[in-house]
Formats: C-alpha cells, sequence, structure tokens
C-alpha cells in the first residue's frame, strides 16, 4: 500500500466522504462566522459556505457532478424538510385564520411582483428560452423551484442558483428595508420574506423575531403553492 | 425517531405519485405537505408525533440549499455573459417583492382591523 498523497487524494476526490464532508465543515465556518458577525445579514452562512465550496472545486479542478455525488445526502433532505413545513403551518394556524385576509393580500401581491417583475426586468436585458424559464419560480423554496422550472423547460440547477440568489438577497436586504420603510408590524415582515425569499429568508426572519419567523414559514410555505400555479401562466405572458 | 421518518417520507413519496399520476403542476413535495396538513387536522395528535423529527429537519433548513448552490460553479459561462442581467432581476424584484407583500399586508390589516 502506497502513501502517497496523490494517490490518496484520487480515491477521496471520487468518493462522497470527502464532499459531504466538505459540505457540512464549510456550513459550520459560514455558521461560526455568522455568529462572530452577531448576525449581521451580510455574513449569511449559505453565501459564505457556497463561496468557500465553489473556490474549492475551482482549486482542485473538480467538476460539479463529482461534489454532487457526496453532497446530494444534503439536498435529498430538501424534499422532507418540505413535507416538514406543514408542521409551523399548523401550529400558526388559529394566527394564520386570525390574520386570513391580510395574508392573501401580502401572498398575492409579493408572489405576483416577485414573477412579473423577474420576468419583465429579464425580458428588458434580451434574456429569454430556459434562463427566464430558471428564473420564473425564483422565489419559491428550491425543490419546488425546481420541480417548476424542470415542468416549463428550465433547467434546473440553474434555476437552483437563481432561487439561492434570490434568498441570499432577501436575507440581506429586509431588516434594513424594512427598517427605512418604518414597517413595524412584524408579522408583514416575516410574511414578505418568506413569500419572497424562500427558506433562507425565512431562516433570517427566525433570527430576527419569532413572530416573523412563524408568518416567514407561512409565506414560504403558501407561496410554494401559488408559484407553481402562476409561474407558467406569467411565463406564457413573457415567454 | 424511526417511524416519524418514514411518516414524513411516506408522504413525501405519496405525494409525488399523486403529482405524477395526475399531472399537477405542484412538485411532489409540495402536495406531500398539503396532504400532512390535511391529515393533520384529521388526527391532531399526529403534529406533535412528528415534531422531534420535523423540527432537527428545519432547524438547519438553510445547509440544505447548499449543494444545488455550489452548482454556480458549472454555470460560469453563463453568468459571465447574462449574470449582471440575472442580477439586476433579482435584486429588483426580490425588493419590490417585499415592498409589495409587506405593505398589502399592512394596508389590509389595518383595513380589517387585524391587530398583532
Amino acid at each position: 500500500m502506497s502513501a502517497d498523497p496523490a494517490l490518496i487524494w484520487a480515491y477521496l476526490s471520487q468518493g462522497p466522504l470527502l464532499w459531504l464532508t466538505a459540505t457540512l465543515a464549510a456550513y459550520a465556518l459560514g455558521a461560526a462566522v455568522f455568529r462572530l458577525a452577531r448576525g449581521q445579514s451580510w455574513a449569511n452562512p449559505v453565501l459564505i459556505s457556497v463561496v468557500l465550496l465553489g473556490l474549492l472545486l475551482t482549486a482542485t479542478g473538480t467538476p460539479y457532478a463529482t461534489y454532487f455525488e457526496g453532497a446530494q445526502f444534503v439536498h435529498f433532505m430538501l424534499g422532507p424538510a418540505t413535507v416538514c413545513l406543514a408542521l409551523p403551518m399548523q401550529d400558526n394556524l388559529p394566527r394564520m385564520r386570525a390574520a386570513a385576509l391580510p395574508i392573501v393580500a401580502g401572498l398575492v401581491a409579493g408572489s405576483v411582483v416577485a414573477v412579473v417583475s423577474a420576468l419583465a426586468i429579464a425580458r428588458l436585458f434580451g434574456l429569454g428560452g430556459e434562463v427566464i424559464a430558471s428564473l420564473a419560480p425564483k422565489s419559491a423554496t428550491a425543490p419546488v423551484a425546481i420541480g417548476i422550472a424542470e415542468n416549463l423547460g428550465g433547467q434546473p440547477t440553474l434555476a437552483a442558483v437563481l432561487v439561492l440568489l434570490t434568498g441570499i438577497c432577501g436575507a440581506i436586504v429586509v431588516t434594513p428595508l424594512f427598517n427605512a420603510l418604518g414597517l413595524r408590524d412584524w408579522r408583514a415582515r416575516g410574511l414578505a420574506v418568506g413569500t419572497a425569499a424562500h427558506g433562507i429568508g425565512t431562516a433570517r426572519a427566525f433570527q430576527v423575531n419569532p413572530t416573523a419567523g412563524a408568518f416567514a414559514g407561512i409565506g414560504m410555505g403558501l407561496n410554494a403553492i401559488l408559484t407553481a400555479l402562476i409561474a407558467p401562466l406569467v411565463l406564457r405572458l413573457f415567454g | 425517531m424511526v417511524p416519524a421518518l418514514v411518516t414524513i417520507l411516506g408522504f413525501q413519496l405519496v405525494g409525488e405519485v399523486v403529482s405524477r399520476g395526475l399531472h399537477l403542476p405542484l412538485p411532489g413535495p409540495v402536495v406531500g405537505l398539503v396532504l400532512l396538513l390535511a391529515a393533520m387536522r384529521l388526527r391532531p395528535g399526529l403534529a406533535d408525533w412528528l415534531r422531534p423529527v420535523g423540527q432537527g429537519m428545519l432547524a438547519h433548513l438553510s445547509l440544505l440549499f447548499v449543494p444545488a448552490g455550489v452548482g454556480i460553479v458549472a454555470h460560469l459561462p453563463l453568468l459571465r455573459d447574462q449574470g449582471l442581467a440575472l442580477l439586476a432581476a433579482i435584486v429588483v424584484s426580490t425588493v419590490l417583492a417585499l415592498v409589495a407583500g409587506a405593505g398589502a399586508f399592512t394596508l389590509v390589516a389595518r383595513w380589517t382591523g387585524s391587530k398583532e
């Protein structure tokens, strides 16, 4: 048995163990930076881990497909996690009922504006085809958006990247934006960020305020359903 | 833990079958979510039984986005050409959607007298 580091690397870099470990380690590092930055929104753990892993893959010349062999175990959990979103929705059923009309208004406004404005701007810049089909469901949570993009003729991995960028963007701008606008209703702030920026926005809302977090969960869950219904219609308008 | 996990995966599995079988626009996990909500209405004890596993999964929700996000390395050429347009579309539409969503919620809440 040779102890040649190149051989060990060749073995490890092809198997799932290394890239699964790297994914969890990068996320743990991102979460630590986030804690050190005292929850500042620019220190988003997802953004930090994606950048670290992206640099690592580029530096080692590892194809994304090889990386995904290991990371797919984490990715797979998106499906069951989506099912589990039923839990916070169930827990918040009384509050949802009490604010049913504002929720519907905020959800429909946020969801429609997200899809229509994104496609209008993309069209303005001359984008089309696969790219805008991948962009249309960007505000829905990743597993849903990927499914919608596939149905619309988009690219699943591009859709995932656009979903992620949307989530990070929402999580970074939400607090300064609503503070500047003087918007103080935590329910409205939460619902809006869950609708516009899905799970990453919801994770951010939970860090800021529990009521905002609960309403963000409601917004994300309902918008997953609504985007599946409206994205095909809006795409037909711009397609 | 295992029975709860089986239940959650079971709802996802049934959701996939229903979604594909009936050609629904909703992806399987979302159908599973809707079915689980309906099941919890029928059996209120189900929520507490699933909670330990379900909450563990939701606590690390943002970790689950990382593998798909790293897919950005596979799209660098596209992003080099169209990245600025895509970024503009994402940033502007996210800000507009946040303002529209929170604004509509606040207006209707004021109008219907709904308070936090």
